[in-house]
């Protein structure tokens, strides 16, 4: 038992922590450095994060095949104590710990590789904008979310990589935020990405209730600490008997975890953030959006194989959305005249091809596709931006032309990602597309269903290839429609954004030759690497059969997609260059058509209408009931309750108390009046009641008066 | 020397007419008048009774009471002198400072 | 008889004078009806053998104290004409409360010696030859039993004094 080791794998947890550590100082302190300290500090740390991550892969790939796992827990996060679960009681804990396999570590190399080119590229491009230090600070905090997706060893700290992603990608998106379709893009990637990860959180919720863990396995661990991995607890039930092959619980997991994995991965229905999110600057288009974000959904799939392998529905559904998807997002890019656009559309179409190809049990020709893709769409946006720059902002198709000897520098580069893409040999894009298509007729031969969504695949192909094309006329050749103004300032982008175009041009055509033995039917050393992870739980029965076919066969099938590809090419080269304006004839031709592809179908028209404007419509019922109900009755209405009660209070205090000691008073005066009366203030009547008191007295006291009064009765 | 009852009736009479001039006249002289003319009743009361029981501090009293009838005739009009400087007046019903 | 007739034409005289004095209009006639009612009185005084009480009488009374009054009368000018009589009702009740006392005050007198044991002695009174000289017995009485009053109505007197000319000063410098 030989367990990698080194100093790079101890030292795993630095890979997240350097761009953490630069958006934490950017955070702090970014608004006071100079730009050449923001750009040193961001750049490095991700290149440091390069430099760890590759040392570790090195280390890795020394261990034997077998044992190619390495997991580092760095502290217990949450533990819930005993948990039923399907299978019994269970211990649950979920802990922060880093996981590298071959699976992780084709991605940390894709991550932190692609972005380092793409850190470098920003200097030049965000050189002359503002809010730079917010830039790069927001940039590092997406690799460091990224990598803790990438790097995470269960799917608590998955989930929190995802929802890092998710915020940064609201963050970047939304960069330009005084920009109302910036903003208002942000927020729609964040909420469309949240509808899925309601799913992606009931399939965790599933998960743990089921097998008791959330953690992927324990391999790799020094010491286990008696926590299995989902791997192991899934082997011993299926062992046991307790779960088959397609069991319902499985299914729907699985399914919960598409779910998630659709808004984050852009397919359908869920995509329709993805275009919105041009509203960015291109560099974040070509990080989050072509190379790392959007394929952490393909990711969390292939992680989780072991499931989708037992269960045959979930995968069809896969597959289907996936073909779908891509040929869906591809006849959209034929009608869109932003450059930015169409590649936001053909990113949609190639991560449709990814999950086709996991749906058809082809998980290594899935990844692989990730890989090569992250080369050259990311190559494409960072083009794309290149052209952007160097037509002073201009992103109009319509706009372009003839920049093919004006910027060289990035039309060459530019030219080999568009080979790439259409799926042309001997470039990556070839290889990885070829080997899902591969997969799928294989497939098809043991499941007749199979068929269509191989020649689904082939015709998205040949769109790929011809609206790719129809950007790259437009773009670079025929006679130039650039507005005057603008043609005097085209001018080459800076050294720091072409020589990553270069890097990225270089591996867009070699990327692809780590699958090379797989044309002569040999075992890829790619799908060699990977297949420890991807190989699901049981080898032997429920594992996804592919036929083999004779070479001759995969020769056939190679040229028919070459060939459909061609095809592709040459219409592009004639609707575009050849007789300009012909494409304007065949638009003006099927006018419905166009401007039904023009307008996306009416997608977002239809989202609004069901579900955005529902959603208004229950925030402003609440919010009514909070103003009539809650502040009318509640607030107001207490209010006005007080005053009616101190109304009454005075009226009281007025009438009642008030009265009784105005009554009082009254009734004193009432009373003295008369005996006020007699002081007259004249002697005279003093002297007179003096006499008739006199009178009275002695009429009283006189005992003869009494006798008399007696002797008269 | 007639009867006690006389001398009695007599005083009576002259008591009764002085108080009756005290409550009515409006001049406050006379009122004072009216005074001196009660006082004289008394006095009448006095020595008829002094004469009777044949004690003469009745007469004494008598005296005394035409003293003291002086002496407050003095202060009495020069009351009404001070109060005829400030008012201008020498009516009864124009004095009724002390009226509630 | 003589008795009489001297006792009647005085007490005749002194009412009358009494009742004219308490309703002339001017207040000198009512000062010198006050004179002839003192008078009057000074003879029943004499009647009585109240001699030296008769002379004080005229001495004091009518020479003092009447004669003041008739300065005063003479010093404080006023309009005669404005002597329209107020106090009607009181008038009215004066003399019915007057007349009732007075009606009173005879029961008590007439029928006093009705009841025994009780009321006035109404005894004859001595004769008058058995009467000590007036004056002398005054003066005896006077300034041995009543010595103390006497001091005390001079200083009565000092003090009237005092306040009469403090009352009447003209005040100089006053608000």
């Amino acid at each position: 038992m030989v367990t990698p080791f080194g100093y790079f794998l101890t030292h795993l947890w630095l890979v997240p922590l350097f761009p953490l550590t630069s958006a934490s100082l950017m955070l702090l302190i970014g608004r006071l450095l100079p730009k050449g300290a923001v750009s040193f500090l961001c750049v490095g740390s991700v290149f440091l994060s390069f430099v760890h991550a590759a040392g570790a892969v090195f280390e890795l790939l020394a261990a034997p095949p077998a044992h190619r796992v390495f997991q580092s827990i760095l502290f217990e996060w949450v533990t819930a104590g005993v948990m039923p679960t399907f299978g019994g009681a269970t211990s649950f804990a979920a802990d922060w710990g880093y996981l590298l396999d071959p699976l992780s570590s084709i991605m940390v190399l894709v991550v932190t590789g692609v972005g380092f080119l793409i850190h470098v590229y920003s200097i030049g491009y965000m050189g002359r904008e503002g809010g730079y230090y917010r830039f790069f600070g927001y940039l590092n905090l997406f690799m460091f979310s990224m990598l803790t997706l990438v790097l995470a060893n269960n799917l608590l700290l998955l989930f929190v990589g995802w929802e890092g992603v998710g915020l940064c990608s609201y963050l970047l998106i939304g960069f330009y935020f005084l920009k109302k379709s910036a903003s208002d893009a942000g927020k729609k990637a964040f909420i469309v990405n949240r509808v899925g990860d309601t799913g992606f959180l009931l399939g965790i919720f599933f998960i743990a209730t089921t097998f008791g863990t959330i953690r992927f396995t324990s391999q790799g661990l020094g010491d286990p600490r008696g926590f299995p991995g989902i791997f192991e607890v899934l082997a011993a039930m299926v062992k046991q008997g307790r779960l088959a092959f397609g069991a319902p619980v499985l299914t729907t997991i699985a399914l919960l975890l598409f779910v998630g994995a659709t808004g984050k991965s852009a397919q359908l229905p869920l995509y329709v953030w993805l275009p919105d999110a041009m509203e960015g600057p291109t560099p974040v288009s070509a990080l989050i959006h072509a190379a790392t974000m959007v394929t952490a959904g393909v990711y969390m799939v292939a992680r989780m194989n072991a499931i989708y392998q037992l269960s045959p529905a979930a995968m069809d559904v896969v597959a289907v959305v996936g073909a779908l998807t891509a040929v869906f997002a591809a006849t959209m890019a034929l009608a869109q005249t932003d450059i930015k656009k169409v590649l936001a559309y053909s990113t949609i179409s190639q991560l449709g091809y990814m999950f086709l190809a996991l749906g058809v049990g082809a998980f290594a020709a899935g990844i692989f596709h990730l890989m090569t893709h992250a080369f050259f769409k990311a190559l494409l946006f960072l083009g794309a931006g290149s052209v952007i720059h160097a037509l002073s902002g201009e992103q109009d198709l319509r706009k372009m032309g003839g920049l093919w000897n004006a910027i060289p520098a990035t039309s060459r580069p530019f030219l080999v990602a568009t080979l790439a893409i259409a799926g042309m040999p001997p470039l990556a894009g070839f290889f990885s597309k070829d080997e899902i298509l591969g997969r799928t007729i294989a497939r098809s031969a043991m499941l007749d269903r199979y068929l269509a969504l191989w020649i689904i695949g082939v015709f998205t192909a040949g769109l790929t290839a011809f609206y790719m094309f129809r950007l790259l006329n437009l773009t670079f050749f025929g006679l130039s429609r650039i507005p005057h103004e603008v043609e005097h300032h085209i001018h080459e982008s800076p050294k720091s954004m072409t020589i990553p175009l270069a890097i990225l041009a270089l591996l867009s055509i070699v990327g692809g030759w780590v699958a090379l033995p797989a044309l002569w039917g040999a075992e890829s050393p790619f799908e060699k690497f990977l297949e420890p992870v991807l190989s699901g739980v049981i080898p032997e029965t429920g594992a996804i059969q592919f036929a083999h076919h004779p070479l001759i066969i995969e020769f056939l099938l190679m040229a028919v997609s070459v060939a459909v590809a061609g095809f592709g090419i040459w219409l592009a080269y004639r609707l575009y260059l050849k007789f300009p304006h012909l494409h304007s004839k065949v638009a003006a031709s099927w006018p419905r058509l166009h401007k039904l592809l023009n307008n996306k179908y009416y997608v977002d028209e239809l989202y609004d209408a069901i579900f955005v404007n529902r959603i208004k419509d229950l925030s402003t019922a609440f919010a009514l009931f909070d103003t009539r109900v809650i502040d009318g009755l509640g607030v107001d209405g207490s209010a006005s309750l007080t005053r009616i009660l101190s109304q009454i209070s005075m009226w009281g205090d007025k009438w009642v108390v008030d009265g009784m000691v105005n009554f009082v008073g009254k009734f004193t005066q009432l009373l003295s009046h008369p005996v006020r009366m007699f002081q007259t203030g004249l002697f005279s009547s003093y002297a007179m009641w003096i006499l008739i008191g006199l009178a009275i007295l002695l009429g009283y006291y006189s005992r003869h008066m009494e006798v008399l009064v007696r002797h008269l009765r | 020397m007639m009867s006690p009852a006389h001398y009695l009736f007599l005083s009576l009479a002259l008591f009764l007419i002085g108080s009756i001039g005290v409550i009515t006249r409006r001049n406050v002289i006379v009122v004072l008048m009216s005074i001196e003319l009660i006082l004289n009743a008394v006095n009448i009361n006095l020595v008829a009774f002094s004469r009777i029981f044949g004690d003469v501090s009745g007469q004494v009293f008598a005296l005394f009471i035409i003293a003291d009838a002086a002496a407050e005739a003095a202060v009495g009009l020069g009351i009404i002198i001070a109060f005829f400087r400030n008012r201008e007046t020498v009516l009864a019903d124009e004095m009724d400072l002390l009226k509630w | 008889m003589l008795a009489s007739i001297v006792f009647y034409f005085f007490a005749g005289m002194a009412v009358a004078s009494a009742a004219l004095m308490v309703t002339r209009r001017n207040a000198v006639h009512s000062a010198v009806l006050l004179v002839t009612t003192l008078l009057a009185t000074a003879g029943i005084f004499l009647q009585l053998r109240a001699e030296f009480i008769f002379i004080a009488q005229i001495i004091l009374y009518v020479g003092g104290i009447m004669v003041l009054f008739i300065f005063v009368i003479m010093l404080v000018r006023f309009d005669v004409a404005l002597q329209h009589i107020r106090f009607r009702l009181q008038r009215w009740v004066a003399l019915f409360v007057a007349l009732a006392l007075g009606v009173e005050i005879t029961i008590v007198l007439l029928f006093a010696r009705r009841l025994p044991g009780q009321g006035l002695l109404i005894e004859e009174p001595a004769s008058a030859d058995k009467l000590p000289p007036n004056t002398e017995e005054l003066a005896r009485s006077l300034f041995s039993s009543y010595l103390l009053p006497f001091e005390i109505v001079s200083v009565l007197l000092l003090v009237a004094m005092v306040g009469a000319v403090v009352m009447a000063k003209k005040r100089i410098n006053d608000q």
